[in-house]
């Protein structure tokens, strides 16, 4: 039975009983019970199966490190998988289901795995499922993926909110127990600013149920008061259920705060994910209790020691009425205490230690415990819970010496200090031998940039396990942190803390020692992922003497809970399989976070409407409001097209091509980039970005270039307009005002900052608007203003005036083959001029048209677009634009390399049109065959499809490609195969298909 | 002439602060040596306040001048008079080599203010915002979860936020997420004996 008791209970509040569910079934529990008390307290003892062979499984910890409590909780919207009960607080309406198991959580199915574990060794998948091949796609993959899995999918979107918050702190001390808040203290007098965090609802740790006094009184006052103390300090911030989730480089640290789990209808998001930089960390968090391995270790009632004494102390909750308690150490003793002094039968204490411990060995034999010395477990007997014990010789094979029948076993295997801070940036460890655990390395810290270590382990998180060591350690730890924060550390002595002196523990790896082949089948050490001592055993026979590789072969240590009990016996058992040490076998490797922290918090306020930027053009709005079919450009969503009721994407894109060509048409260029280059030597770097000259182009004039890396491969191109002497607006594509922009800082920055140029990015400043068609002219002439007559600004010009009401700079440019003006106007009238267009536009038919007719028109013409034409490998002369090279200037970014033989290669493939023999549209990205196969078995090709589409002018499918020997092959016809199963036939020609002579863009 | 309107007209809202977008702000950026006398002398015409220190502003009535980089100052003034300003400075700036430039138009501006402003701010920003760390007078550039922002304290409970324009909308819809009810921190409350500004 597995009961409330009537003493103890120093958490919960008798006074407020709350109801909850579990697996459907209402039950009661008290106001400060975390789920797994409240289970427990209502007898339901079994809380989830196995991953792998489905064992009933219970609660085995209290806190963060529990393995088996593992449950789903909330409903729809609001449910999460993977929930440890243990460390969930419970409140009226919880809802908690198990996990693991079909049909239900008494009668599962997959428990027949368990029977079959001889045959489910570990690396047992990589041994079966190999052969045949085939299977794994068809039989075993979907198979397994049935099986596999912790937990099921939340279904919905989640609903709640989640939040960052970015803080900055001289320390931040992580642990709230006596060692983080003593070190808080000591750091806190120096005058540094605090930040303590602990993971859970309460203050003090486990010291307030383990004992000992402070300065004369409990630990319970000590942590009262130094909590207050700390509460009224100006300079100390307190958070509890914040945990320390992860340490990083250059004091970065992040807590994960859970707001509203344990108050689910308190509004506000429910976790905060606080992003800390501190000067000096200081991990003050704690120790783990180690379980032993012995036989049926893994029996629900089966419990770590100090776990039970936390049930009772904490929550008045007894696991079991009779209780055998199995150790290597003392502090086990103080769990048999305990349930003695609350009632409960102790039937034995089995202590591994042939001659036992110290005084609180002599406390239990006075309270009439009966303890036997060199024994140990042999055995449990029970399914669903602990039935009997078999007690054997510590020393010997498993052989019984008596069946003791009993509800509960508490073990204790000794106590390994949180490391994982302390690790997560590189601190090191070192094995103690006296105490049989690894803590941090006081010579090997991570190291910041001053190279001092910033990150110092206080307390039981430092090896120190006795309270006395730990308030002394924890106050210098305090004083070291403020000091490496730049603070004068106050003078003041360490509170005194007494306990009962401890007796050494004697290490147990194994219990019995040499226990048999039988009983390490079913001694469990990954709770979890179902590992057993006969599985590591396995691995090392079989070769895996690397702990990384043994954890990976077996999955040690890889569930959720990341080995937090079974690490240190896991890598024990296999220095022992290897016959090695353990130090040398050492540990595998600690990462952020500590527990798992949600999804949730990471993505923080980035979620539905604000979950990426989405940049707008002053028309946006009227864009979405006139049927803007959204192409994503970058941040920028540009209209595809503008559909019409009922109309395709296809025929409204063929409608703007047409119209734009007939009448008139409008684009929303806003969002290409406009970058002002002003300076005595803004001429000579142009010269240098472009690979044509820039510095000859006359004031009131446009001229495209072309700009390449310094490898010599197109990455930009655009009109650049000569402002005035000194100042040029070059014009970049959409993707590359900010990459360009810093491409001209970097080289201004850092190989010619003597150059008087300054660069700026007015690409916003401007609302632009490409007005388009035969009727362009007529349509700006009908708003008025000034002059836009072929005489008063020709082809490749540009001119400040006014249109109608607006200030406007006007580009004469055309990337369509029509007459074209492109017109700047303030962004905070371009919503206003873009009406004033289409109003005025009316009687000649404007249109508005968006990317794709845009697409289309320019590939009409023969025009490259970087990111069709351009892949990062292409090169200016591979698209027949020799003609943007310069010739006379000595030297332009890229020159150089496109001198390198590879780049000179006449077999460089070289762009051409492409027109299919019956005028179907050649599929985007589709390969041109050659003769004959590569050395993979792989047919060859000669040339690819950059660009292709259908065009409304000429009425079939044109297109452009790389071709190899391209432009000397003109009428040759190349096969396309498409991934439709259709090979399309296509002949080179020329890539200007419409208006060669550019008359329609000149008048 | 047509009527300017700035990229959300003045949308504001009501949580653990008051968010606004401050309307049309006339904003001059301009780039050059900060110790040639030509060009202090334009900046400080221009804005009527004096030179700032490195990652600090100076108001002065309607105008202020932020420190952007060693060789970039901003200029702020009232909207309607900057393309004048940017004329004037062009005049005192004469042969000097600098780039003033009218950006009034790529910008949108947002007021936070409140007792909550700088929690609001700290959710969203890597900066601390400690009053003791952060106070009226300086002047920070920064991101705004993922977007580049520039921050600076009007006064102790007021933040001014400059961004780009086509990122207004989603300015304002991250402080409206950062402000929502019930998502107060409550961590620079907490330290009432600390010290403003620096």
């Amino acid at each position: 039975m597995s009961t409330r008791i009537a003493a103890h209970g120093r958490l919960i509040d008798r006074a407020k009983s709350v109801g909850f569910t579990f697996n459907g079934k209402p039950m009661r529990g008290y106001a400060g019970d975390t789920l797994a008390s409240a289970l427990l307290a209502g007898d339901q003892m079994v809380m989830g199966r196995s991953y792998k062979y489905h064992r009933p499984r219970g609660a085995v910890a209290s806190g963060a490190e529990e393995p088996n409590a593992l449950m789903g909780l909330g409903e729809g919207a609001k449910f999460e998988p993977n929930q440890r009960a243990t460390t969930t607080e419970l409140f009226e309406g919880l809802t908690a289901r198990s996990q693991n198991h079909w049909p239900g959580l008494e009668f599962d199915v997959g428990a027949v795995n368990g029977r079959l574990s001889r045959f489910l060794p570990a690396g047992f998948y990589y041994k079966m499922f190999i052969h045949p091949r085939a299977f794994w796609k068809h039989v075993y993959e979907p198979v397994i993926r049935q099986a596999a899995g912790l937990g099921r999918v939340p279904g919905g979107r989640d609903a709640d909110t989640y939040e960052h918050f970015h803080c900055f702190t001289d320390v931040l001390v992580i642990g709230g127990g006596v060692a983080g808040l003593q070190a808080a203290r000591s750091a806190a007098a120096s005058g540094a600013s605090v930040l303590v965090l602990e993971q859970s609802a309460h203050w003090g740790g486990r010291a307030p149920v383990d004992g000992g006094t402070v300065d004369g009184a409990g630990a319970d006052d000590f942590v009262r008061e130094t909590v207050a103390e700390l509460e009224a300090m100006p300079n100390v911030t307190l958070r509890n259920r914040c945990m320390g989730a992860g340490v990083y480089d250059h004091g970065y640290a992040l807590g994960y705060e859970r707001l509203t789990d344990h108050a689910p209808r308190a509004g506000g998001p429910r976790h905060r994910l606080w992003r800390i930089r501190a000067r000096r960390i200081v991990t003050a968090t704690g120790a783990i209790e180690r379980p032993l391995a012995f036989a049926g270790n893994d029996v629900p009632g089966v419990m770590l020691a100090s776990a039970m004494r936390d049930y009772l102390v904490n929550w008045a909750v007894a696991p079991g009425r009779r209780v055998i308690v199995a150790t290597n150490n003392d502090d086990a003793y103080r769990t048999a205490i305990t349930l003695k002094t609350s009632g409960i039968d102790v039937l034995r204490i089995l202590d591994a230690r042939s001659s036992g411990g110290g005084a609180l060995m002599q406390e239990a034999r006075a309270l009439g415990i009966r303890i036997d010395c060199g024994r140990a477990i042999g055995r449990v007997s029970g399914g669903k819970r602990v039935r009997s014990v078999a007690v054997c010789a510590q020393e010997g094979t498993g052989g019984a010496l008596e069946e003791v029948e009993c509800d509960a076993v508490a073990m204790s295997g000794g106590w390994s200090p949180v490391v994982h801070l302390w690790s997560h940036c590189g601190g090191k460890l070192i094995w103690d031998e006296a105490r049989a655990h690894f803590r941090p390395d006081p010579e090997r810290p991570p190291r910041g940039a001053d190279g001092e270590g910033f990150v110092i382990p206080a307390g039981a998180a430092n090896g120190e396990l006795a309270l006395n060591g730990i308030l002394g350690d924890a106050d210098e730890a305090g004083k070291t942190a403020a000091r490496g924060a730049g603070f004068k550390p106050a003078r003041s002595k360490a509170p005194r803390g007494e306990t009962v002196e401890e007796a050494p523990l004697q290490p147990v790896w194994l219990m019995p020692r040499h226990a048999d082949a039988h009983l390490r089948a079913k001694a469990w050490l990954d709770y979890q992922n179902d590992v057993k001592v006969s599985d590591v055993r396995l691995a090392a026979q079989e070769g895996y003497h690397s702990v990384e590789h043994t954890k990976r072969y077996t999955t040690l240590g890889m569930a959720t809970d990341q080995g937090k009990l079974s690490n240190i016996n896991g890598l024990a058992t296999l220095a022992d399989a290897i016959g090695s040490e353990i130090p040398q076998v050492g540990t595998t490797t600690f990462r952020p976070p500590y527990t798992p922290i949600s999804m949730g918090a990471i993505a923080g306020e980035a979620r539905g409407a604000i979950f990426q930027p989405v940049r707008r053009t002053p028309m946006h709005g009227w864009h979405e409001a006139n049927g803007a079919d959204w192409e994503p450009v970058g941040q920028w969503r540009r209209p595809y097209t503008y559909l019409r009721d009922g109309e395709s994407q296809h025929d409204a894109v063929m409608r703007e091509v047409r119209n734009t060509r007939q009448a008139v048409g409008l684009l929303d260029a806003s969002t290409l980039g406009k970058l002002l280059v002003k300076g005595p030597d803004a001429g000579r770097f142009l010269d240098m970005l472009y690979t044509n000259m820039m510095s000859t182009l006359k004031p009131g004039k446009c001229r495209y270039g072309l700009m390449c890396s310094e490898n010599g491969f197109l990455i930009d191109d655009g009109v650049v307009a000569r402002i005035d002497e000194h100042t040029f607006l070059c014009h970049t594509t959409t993707g590359g005002a900010e990459r360009i922009h810093a491409h001209m800082e970097e080289w201004l920055q850092t190989e010619w900052w003597d150059w008087q140029v300054h660069v700026a990015n007015l690409t916003e400043q401007f609302a632009q608007v490409a007005v388009v068609g035969p009727d362009a002219r007529k349509l700006l002439e009908r708003l008025g203003g000034m002059d836009l007559s072929a005489g008063a600004m020709a082809f490749m010009e540009w001119r400040d005036g006014r249109i109608a009401e607006f200030d406007a700079r006007v580009y004469r440019i055309s990337f369509s083959g029509e007459l074209s003006f492109e017109v700047a106007v303030p962004a905070s009238q371009g919503l206003a001029f873009w009406e004033a267009l289409m109003d005025a536009g009316r009687e000649f038919g404007v249109m508005p048209y968006g990317t794709e007719a845009l697409h289309v028109m320019r590939a009409e013409k023969g025009f490259i677009m970087i990111g069709d034409e351009t892949d990062g490998t292409v090169i200016p002369q591979d698209l027949g634009l020799g003609w943007a090279i310069s010739k006379k200037k000595e030297d332009y970014l890229g020159k150089r390399a496109q001198a390198r033989p590879h780049m000179t290669d006449p077999t460089r493939w070289k762009l051409v049109g492409l027109e299919t023999v019956d005028g179907a549209v050649l599929p985007d990205g589709a390969y041109a065959l050659a003769e004959g196969v590569n050395a993979n078995g792989q047919r060859n090709v000669q040339g690819r499809v950059t660009s292709t589409y259908m065009s409304p002018t000429l009425g079939r499918g044109i297109a452009m490609g790389l071709v190899l020997n391209g432009p000397d092959r003109m009428g040759e016809v190349l096969e396309f195969p498409g991934t439709d199963g259709k090979t399309y036939q296509a002949r080179i020609v020329d890539q200007v298909f419409y208006d060669k002579d550019g008359e329609k863009q000149n008048v | 002439m047509s009527e300017p309107v700035s990229a959300l007209k003045g949308a504001s809202f009501d949580g653990l602060a008051h968010v606004e977008e401050c309307g049309l702000q006339g904003m001059i950026t301009l780039r050059g040596a900060l110790s040639a006398r030509a060009v202090q002398k334009a900046a400080t015409v221009a804005s009527g306040a004096s030179l700032p220190d490195a990652n600090r502003a100076n108001m002065a009535g309607e105008g202020g001048l932020c420190w952007m980089s060693p060789d970039e100052l901003l200029i702020l003034c009232p909207y309607p008079r900057a393309a004048e300003t940017v004329e004037t400075m062009r005049k005192t700036l004469g042969k000097t080599h600098a780039l003033a430039v009218n950006v009034s138009d790529a910008r949108a501006m947002f007021r936070v203010s409140g007792g909550a402003a700088r929690e609001v701010l700290a959710k969203l920003c890597p900066v601390d915002l400690s009053p003791a760390a952060f106070g009226p007078g300086q002047f920070r550039r920064t991101r705004m979860a993922q977007i580049a922002a520039a921050i600076w304290m009007e006064d102790d409970e007021s933040f001014g936020i400059v961004c780009f324009r086509s990122v207004a909308e989603y300015a304002f819809n991250l402080l409206k997420a950062a402000a929502q009810p019930g998502s107060a921190v409550g961590v620079f409350a907490a330290r009432p004996g600390a010290i403003s500004g620096d």
